[in-house]
């Protein structure tokens, strides 16, 4: 009898996984009527400059409260759909452009358009092409624009100086797919195996690397190689999908994606960038964490990350010279930048719509973004917080921000690929792109993952 | 001839005192509560999962019929057939250390010590929850920042990517939990060997057998019945292996760890795939009863040979 009630228990807990779970989902958020109206954010670094905006906001409309609420990118997501689910969604939300397709689709956000408050938000008073990212296939408005951001080098300022390098040489680097170009040079220089030979030094051992040239944050499968190839790719004239936002055909299978990829991980098999085992696969290691435990000399990375470069600090505690360089000019004679922002969703969830309309309005109007411009913590959308941002980074930081700043001046950014379907998007490509990393499916198997990712719209239509 | 005996025997109930009926009501009542659980929480949600993996479901927008499309789906899934292949293979390794480990603790506990504490000590992993389990054991096996890497360096042999390559991530993750799990299994399996009547061993000392001869003896075959219990509650938990995954690997490299758990989990709460997910657990439902039939019937678990 024992046994049969726990066969029929260990049956019904298997079947009933998907609605079994969803019970046990519950707690945060959950916005009411006359209660706070529930913000959600994932950046932690940005949570203190949000905060000065909730209180600016408290200010002028008495009777209204904000409680922010801050999780971890990854709990972010999965908690947001839980409460979409069960009713504890907030009433407005940091949403991103790889996860809003989705959500309209869901049916759990409100087009802006249709609120008061918000109805009035103007494209003109962002910088250019970040309001158009946020409206939906329906032409309606699903995000106000908060921030942007571009890709750069970060790279570690005694590292160069060991290497006899002169910083100013990073400020024109180019690359190409067939031997790498100055980039490469610079990155094998920067490389040192366990024995102290350089990348470029006869004997370097590439097994025993202690410092890599170039830092690695994964395959970049799940989010169109942001802060890995894409600025490589973009620089070779690719594009990922026939068109952006709303496309539906992709371009895995081109040549200048698939030389680049080539190259690029390439550089895993010569030791200049650490390999998939290395940085802990699925769990992988920020290239500041790389930088900072000196495993990597430089990195490309976000300019959200610029507050956590500049914090870093060696194992004595001693803050670590940081500088920034724009990304290498490639094979187009240009550079490129992954061009991305964020932006505030009201959710359909709301119990009081109109306040929340209020609050977006406020946060993507310009006394908010000054005062975020003023926290340096990222590049609010509206050109003269952008402007403040700069100004702090200069002032307080000692650092000059134009390699992040300069490709939007110079129109040489592309926008992330705004898709629908995100989701299964990223879950066929991610792990694809992990296999091409590790070296254990060739470059070319990314053509059946293209036709893959054509047929989820055939499928769709 | 099979029914002639029971009707009898339920006719002969009949003619029980009076008040044998009260007893029946009372019972009912008594279990009352824990049917009414067992409908709503187990009955209830297992036919509507079977329901709605007829369905495409995205959880906020009622359910469409489908007809079989999901099931179609499943069987041309490469990534389906891949990820019951890697939940076997962990079941395997996890259930065939872990079983052999906890026995050996368990007759270890039974006849070298009787200490209460160290008893205890053996039931401490099991206290850590799967999550933290996980947690500490990423950083310990971190690649380059991991203590365990960092002791192999030190004994001057090569770091070992525990949790990032294909080739070792399965062992890893059954190790992991064989750790957290073995304990409890051994306290299982030591209540079983106490069942088991000291005068047998006795005996057996008498005609001069070995400590190795009374096990494969004495302690194998008497044990049987609750050794083939404790295989099919921990394989039946071991098929759902799920936490340690989602913390340690998130079904990486490639597909390499992406047990069905995960990938259901994955499907559904990922990518709102409801109806498919619940297309994917009713095959784990069937896999699951149909491997615990066989073991049961394999194992004779419903006899003893103690009578």
């Amino acid at each position: 009898m024992t046994s049969l009630r726990h066969r029929i228990q260990a049956a019904a807990v298997a079947a009933a996984l998907a609605i079994g779970a969803l019970t046990a989902c519950s707690g945060g958020g959950g916005g009411s009527a006359n209660g706070p109206i529930e913000y959600w954010l994932w950046d932690s670094a940005q949570q203190p400059g949000y905060q000065k905006c909730a209180d600016a906001f408290q200010q002028q409309n008495p009777g209204l409260k904000i409680h922010i609420s801050q999780y971890g990118w990854d709990a972010y997501w999965s908690k947001l759909t839980a409460g979409f689910i069960a009713d504890t969604a907030p009433d407005v939300f940091t949403d991103h452009l790889s996860k809003f397709a989705q959500y309209v689709d869901l049916k759990v956000l409100r087009p802006l358009d249709d609120l008061g408050p918000t109805s009035d938000i103007s494209d003109g008073d962002y910088q250019q092409g970040l309001a158009e990212l946020w409206k939906g296939q329906d032409g309606k408005r699903y995000g106000a624009p908060k921030d942007w951001d571009t890709i750069a080098i970060f790279y570690n300022n005694a590292a160069l100086k060991a290497a006899g390098v002169d910083p100013s040489e990073l400020q024109n680097l180019n690359w190409n797919p067939t031997d790498g170009g100055t980039f490469e040079k610079l990155v094998a220089h920067l490389t040192i195996d366990t024995k102290g030979r350089r990348g470029d030094e006869a004997g370097f051992d590439k097994a025993h690397v202690k410092t890599h040239g170039l830092a690695s944050e994964g395959s970049g499968g799940g989010g169109w190689g942001q802060t890995q190839w894409s600025a490589f790719a973009g620089s070779a004239g690719w594009q990922a999908t026939d068109k952006n936002p709303w496309g539906s055909r992709f371009n895995l299978d081109k040549p200048e994606l698939q030389n680049t990829l080539s190259w690029y991980f390439g550089l895993v098999r010569k030791g200049y960038m650490p390999s998939y085992e290395e940085i802990g696969g699925a769990n992988a290691v920020g290239t500041d964490k790389q930088i900072q435990s000196g495993t990597a000399a430089l990195g490309l990375s976000g300019s959200w990350m610029i507050s956590t470069f500049t914090k870093l600090t060696d194992a004595a505690g001693k803050k670590l010279d940081i500088g920034l360089a724009p990304t290498p000019i490639g094979p187009s004679g240009k550079r490129a930048s992954m061009f991305n922002g964020l932006a505030d969703s009201v959710t359909t969830l709301s119990k009081q719509p109109e306040n929340a309309a209020k609050w977006v309005k406020f946060l993507s109007g310009a006394e908010c973004q000054n005062i975020i411009g003023q926290s340096g913590v990222v590049f609010p959308a509206r050109p003269a917080g952008t402007d403040l941002a700069i100004a702090y980074n200069k002032n307080e930081r000692k650092l000059d921000v134009t390699p992040f700043t300069q490709q939007v001046k110079d129109k040489t950014t592309f926008l992330f690929p705004v898709t629908t379907n995100a989701a299964d998007i990223a879950a066929l490509m991610a792990p694809r792109f992990d296999a091409v990393y590790i070296g254990s499916s060739p470059i070319s198997s990314l053509n059946k993952l293209n036709n893959q990712l054509n047929d989820l719209f055939k499928v769709a239509q | 001839m099979a029914t002639a005996t029971p009707t009898q025997q339920q006719a002969s109930r009949r003619k029980a005192p009076t008040g044998y009926r009260d007893d029946t009501r009372l019972a009912l009542l008594f279990i009352l509560p824990a049917l009414i659980g067992f409908a709503v929480f187990m009955i209830w949600p297992t036919l509507r999962g079977i329901y709605l993996s007829f369905t495409k479901f995205n959880l906020l927008t009622p359910p469409k019929f489908n007809g079989l499309d999901n099931y179609i789906r499943m069987v041309q899934d490469p990534v389906f057939w891949n990820a019951l292949k890697v939940t076997l293979y962990y079941v395997v390794l996890n259930i065939g250390l872990q079983t052999v480990l906890a026995l050996v603790i368990a007759v270890m506990m039974q006849r070298l010590t009787q200490k209460t504490w160290l008893r205890g000590i053996v039931l401490t992993p099991y206290l850590v929850s799967n999550v933290v389990a996980a947690m500490v054991f990423l950083w310990i096996l971190d690649y380059q920042l991991g203590i365990g890497n960092t002791i192999l360096a030190g004994l001057g042999l090569d770091r070992l990517p525990f949790l990032s390559s294909d080739t070792w991530v399965i062992p890893t993750i059954a190790l992991i939990n064989v750790w957290r799990h073995v304990g409890y299994t051994a306290l299982l399996i030591f209540a079983g060997l106490q069942l088991i009547p000291e005068t047998v061993y006795e005996a057996g000392k008498i005609d001069g057998a070995s400590e190795v001869r009374m096990f494969r003896s004495i302690t194998i075959p008497l044990l049987r019945p609750i050794l083939s219990l404790v295989l099919i509650i921990t394989v039946v938990g071991s098929f759902q292996v799920f936490d340690t995954v989602a913390i340690a690997t998130r079904g990486g490299p490639v597909d390499s760890s992406r047990v069905l758990q995960f990938y259901i989990y994955d499907v559904a709460f990922g990518r709102f795939q409801f109806g498919y997910a619940s297309a994917m657990s009713v095959a784990l439902l069937a896999v699951l009863v149909v491997i615990t039939f066989v073991q049961y019937r394999l194992t004779r678990a419903e006899s003893s040979d103690l009578a």
